[in-house]
C-alpha cells in the first residue's frame, strides 16, 4: 500500500478537532478520556510506521487473502442493462470486510502494549473477526453480544468460542447491537489501562471513525487498480454499498471521495418499510444527536431517547450511522437511500441464481437498489459485496421455504 | 454566587450529597424525594434525568433510568415537576444526565429552564470540555449555573488544572475509573490519588463519588475532600419497600 493512499480526503476527511463537518468529536465521559486520548495521539504515527505497514500488508495478503477480486458480473449486468462489478469482500478470511479493520487494530493494540481486547458485535461477524485476530496474536478476547443476537446467531457464537473468545451476553435495553456497544464501553471504563476496544464500524468517539475508515480504505484502493486494468479507467460511474454503521461503505467510498464525478450511493435497511415503525433507515428517520461518543444522525424520540431499529439483517440493525456518513449525507456528496427486507431478500436470491454467489443479507441490500435505478448501458457500477451469505442461510431458508 | 457556592463557603463539616433518578420509582416522586432528603439533613441533591443508553452507569442506575423512561419521564416533564421545587426545597440542586437529551431540548433552553426552576448546577459527563468551552459556557454562566466536571485517577495534572479553571462549583472526583455502583475499596492507589489531588491546591473544592455506599467510605472520602456523593446505593434503597419513610435511616447509615 502506497502511503498516499492512506491519507484522508482534505475536504471529506476528519479535521484536527476530530470532526467531519458538523459531525464526530468525542462525546465521552472522563473515564474514557485517557484511553481515547492515548489512541488519538498515537494512531496516525503508529499506522504509518514502516514496520506496521509491512506487517499489515503481509497479513492482508497471506492471512486474509487480499486483494479481493473485482468480478464483472455478466448475467446481473445483462439483467439490468449496465456493467456491474462486484468487489468480493465476501471472499476474505472469516467471510466479510470486517477483518480488514480487526487486523489493523490488533497490530495497533500490540504496539500500545495492550493485553486484553474487547469488542461488540451484532450478527457476530465483527466478533468473529476480532476473535480471529486475537487467536492469531495470542491476546485475551472478550466479545459483548446482545442476548437476542446470541440466540439468533448461534454458529457465530460457536466460532468465537472455538477461537478462545469469551462471549458475554448484553442483557440491558433491547439486548442487541446498541446494548452490546454500551456494555463494551462500560467494560473499557472499568479496565482503563490494559484493554483495547476494537470497535467494528466507523462509529464511536474520534479517532475511531477515521481510523476504521483508513483500515477499510483498502477496499477502494484495490478497486481503483482493478478497474483500471479491466476498463482502462480507475473510476467507475457509480459506487454502491450498504450502510449500517457504515464501515464497508466508507472503505468502498474512501478513495473516490475527491473524485466528485463518481456517484456514491449508500443503501440503508428500511426493514418493513421506512414509515412502518420497524426500520433502520437512519438518514430518513433520524436527527442530529450524540450516540456512542460521536455527534451524528440517529433515530431518536423528540426528547433524545434512542429508538430501537429493525432490519432482517443484523448487521444493518443500528440506530445511527458513522459521523463521516452524516457529513457526506448533509453535504450531498453521497445519496442515502433504502430498501426493504423483502427487496433485499429477493436481490440476494437473484444474485445466487444469476452469479452463483450467495451474498450476506447486508450486501443484498446494496444489490436490491439496482432495481430502482435507470441505466444507459454504458456506465460501470461497482457494488461492495461486503460479506457472504453462509451466516444467513437459516434466514434465507425460512424466507424462501427452501 | 449560587446556593452551591454558598454551601461550600459556609459549611465546614463534611458534606453529603445524594443522587437519585427523576421519575423513579414513581413518575411523580421526584420532588417528594428531594424534600425528604433535605429534611433528613443532606447538604445537596443531584437529580438524574434518564437516557436510554447510559454508558457510564452500572446496573442499578441503568434500571432506574429504564423505569423512569417507562414512567414517562423526560426533560419537559421534569422541568414541569420542578416548578414545585423551590416551594419545598432550599438546599442546592444539580441536574445530572447525558448530553443527547440536552441537545434535543436545546442547550440554551436547558440552561434557561434550569435557572427558571432554581437549579444551581449541571453534571453532563459526556459533554466534552472543548464543546463546553467553545459553544455552551456562556449559557451556563449567564444563568448562574455551575458546570461540574469529573476527574478520574487517570486524568492528567494538566487536564485537572484546565478543569479547575473552567469549573465554578466543585470538582467531582471518581473514586476509581469505573461505572457507577461499584463499592469503594480504600486501596493505596485511591489514597495516593486523593492526596495527590489535595496537594494540587485547586481553586475549586472537591467531592468524591462513585463507590460511596456506607459510613466507612464516606469518612474516607471526607478525609481528603469536602465530602462525598452517594448514588447507586441510594437509588437501590429507593427501590425497597417504604423507602420514603426510611430516608432518614438511610442518611444516618452514611453520616450518623
Amino acid at each position: 500500500m502506497n502511503k498516499e493512499y492512506l491519507q484522508s480526503s482534505i475536504k471529506w476527511g476528519v479535521n484536527e478537532k476530530g470532526y467531519f463537518g458538523d459531525f464526530g468529536g468525542a462525546y465521552i465521559p472522563e473515564m474514557l478520556y485517557p484511553n481515547v486520548e492515548e489512541l488519538r495521539k498515537q494512531y496516525l504515527e503508529i499506522i504509518y510506521e514502516a514496520g506496521f505497514q509491512a506487517e499489515f500488508q503481509m497479513l492482508l495478503k497471506d492471512y486474509v487473502g487480499r486483494p479481493s477480486p473485482l468480478f464483472h458480473a455478466e448475467r446481473l449486468s445483462a439483467k439490468y442493462g449496465t456493467n456491474i462489478y462486484l468487489k468480493r469482500e465476501d471472499l476474505n478470511h472469516t467471510g466479510a470486510h470486517k477483518i480488514n479493520n480487526t487486523i489493523g487494530q490488533i497490530l495497533l493494540a500490540e504496539r500500545l502494549g495492550k493485553k486484553r481486547i474487547i469488542a461488540e458485535t451484532g450478527a457476530g461477524q465483527h466478533g468473529v473477526a476480532t476473535a480471529t485476530v486475537c487467536a492469531l496474536k495470542g491476546l485475551e478476547c472478550v466479545v459483548y453480544m446482545g442476548e437476542v443476537d446470541i440466540a439468533r446467531q448461534a454458529p457465530n457464537v460457536a466460532r468465537m468460542k472455538m477461537m478462545g473468545a469469551k462471549v458475554i451476553p448484553a442483557t440491558s435495553g433491547s439486548r442487541t447491537l446498541k446494548d452490546a456497544t454500551n456494555e463494551a464501553m462500560r467494560d473499557w471504563i472499568n479496565n482503563p489501562v490494559d484493554t483495547h476496544y476494537i470497535i467494528g464500524s466507523v462509529v464511536g468517539p474520534h479517532p475511531y471513525p477515521d481510523m476504521v475508515a483508513r483500515f477499510q480504505s483498502v477496499i477502494s484502493e484495490e478497486t481503483k487498480k482493478q478497474l483500471l486494468e479491466k476498463t482502462g479507467s480507475e473510476n467507475p460511474d457509480i459506487v454502491m454499498a450498504c450502510v449500517g454503521g457504515g464501515s464497508n461503505a466508507m472503505g468502498m467510498f474512501y478513495h473516490f471521495l475527491d473524485d466528485e464525478d463518481v456517484k456514491l450511493i449508500a443503501i440503508e435497511a428500511a426493514g418493513l418499510g421506512v414509515n412502518s415503525g420497524e426500520s433502520a433507515a437512519t438518514t430518513s428517520l433520524g436527527k442530529e444527536g450524540v450516540l456512542h461518543g460521536s455527534r451524528s444522525i440517529l433515530m431518536q424520540t423528540e426528547d433524545g431517547q434512542v429508538i430501537e431499529p429493525y432490519s432482517i439483517s443484523a448487521g444493518l440493525d443500528y440506530p445511527g450511522i458513522g459521523p463521516q456518513h452524516a457529513h457526506l449525507f448533509k453535504e450531498n456528496r453521497a445519496d442515502y437511500v433504502s430498501v426493504t427486507d423483502d427487496e433485499a431478500m429477493q436481490a440476494g436470491r437473484l444474485c445466487a441464481e444469476l452469479e452463483g454467489i450467495i451474498p450476506a443479507i447486508e450486501s443484498s441490500h446494496a444489490l436490491a437498489y439496482l432495481e430502482k435505478m435507470e441505466f444507459t448501458g454504458k456506465e460501470s457500477v461497482v457494488i461492495c459485496l461486503s460479506g457472504r451469505g453462509d451466516k444467513d442461510l437459516d434466514t434465507y431458508m425460512k424466507y424462501f421455504n427452501l | 454566587m449560587n446556593r452551591l457556592n454558598k454551601l461550600f463557603q459556609n459549611k465546614q463539616e463534611p458534606l453529603l450529597s445524594l443522587y437519585f433518578t427523576a421519575g423513579y420509582p414513581e413518575l411523580n416522586s421526584t420532588v417528594d424525594i428531594a424534600e425528604a432528603v433535605e429534611k433528613a439533613g443532606v447538604d445537596f441533591i443531584e437529580i438524574g434525568f434518564p437516557y436510554s443508553d447510559p454508558l457510564a452507569d452500572g446496573p442499578v442506575i441503568q434500571h432506574s433510568s429504564q423505569v423512569s423512561l417507562k414512567n414517562g419521564m423526560n426533560l419537559k416533564v421534569l422541568f414541569e415537576q420542578l416548578k414545585e421545587l423551590r416551594k419545598r426545597v432550599s438546599i442546592p440542586v444539580l441536574l445530572m444526565g447525558y448530553v443527547n437529551p440536552v441537545l434535543q431540548y436545546g442547550v440554551k433552553n436547558f440552561c434557561d429552564s434550569c435557572a427558571a426552576v432554581g437549579v444551581d448546577g449541571v453534571i453532563v459527563p459526556d459533554l466534552p470540555m472543548y464543546e463546553y468551552e467553545e459553544l455552551y459556557k456562556e449559557n451556563f454562566i449567564s444563568n448562574n449555573l455551575s458546570n461540574i466536571f469529573l476527574v478520574t485517577p487517570q486524568t492528567s495534572e494538566e487536564r485537572i488544572r484546565k478543569i479547575d479553571e473552567l469549573s465554578n462549583g466543585f470538582i467531582y472526583l471518581l473514586s476509581s475509573s469505573s461505572t457507577t455502583g461499584k463499592n469503594l475499596k480504600v486501596s493505596d492507589v485511591a489514597e495516593s490519588y486523593f492526596s495527590r489531588i489535595r496537594d494540587m491546591k485547586l481553586k475549586n473544592p472537591t467531592m468524591i463519588g462513585f463507590g460511596i455506599s456506607d459510613q466507612a467510605s464516606f469518612n474516607k472520602a471526607a478525609e481528603y475532600t469536602r465530602g462525598a456523593i452517594v448514588g447507586s446505593a441510594f437509588v437501590k434503597f429507593l427501590g425497597t419497600e417504604n423507602a420514603m419513610q426510611r430516608i432518614p435511616e438511610f442518611v444516618k447509615s452514611i453520616r450518623p
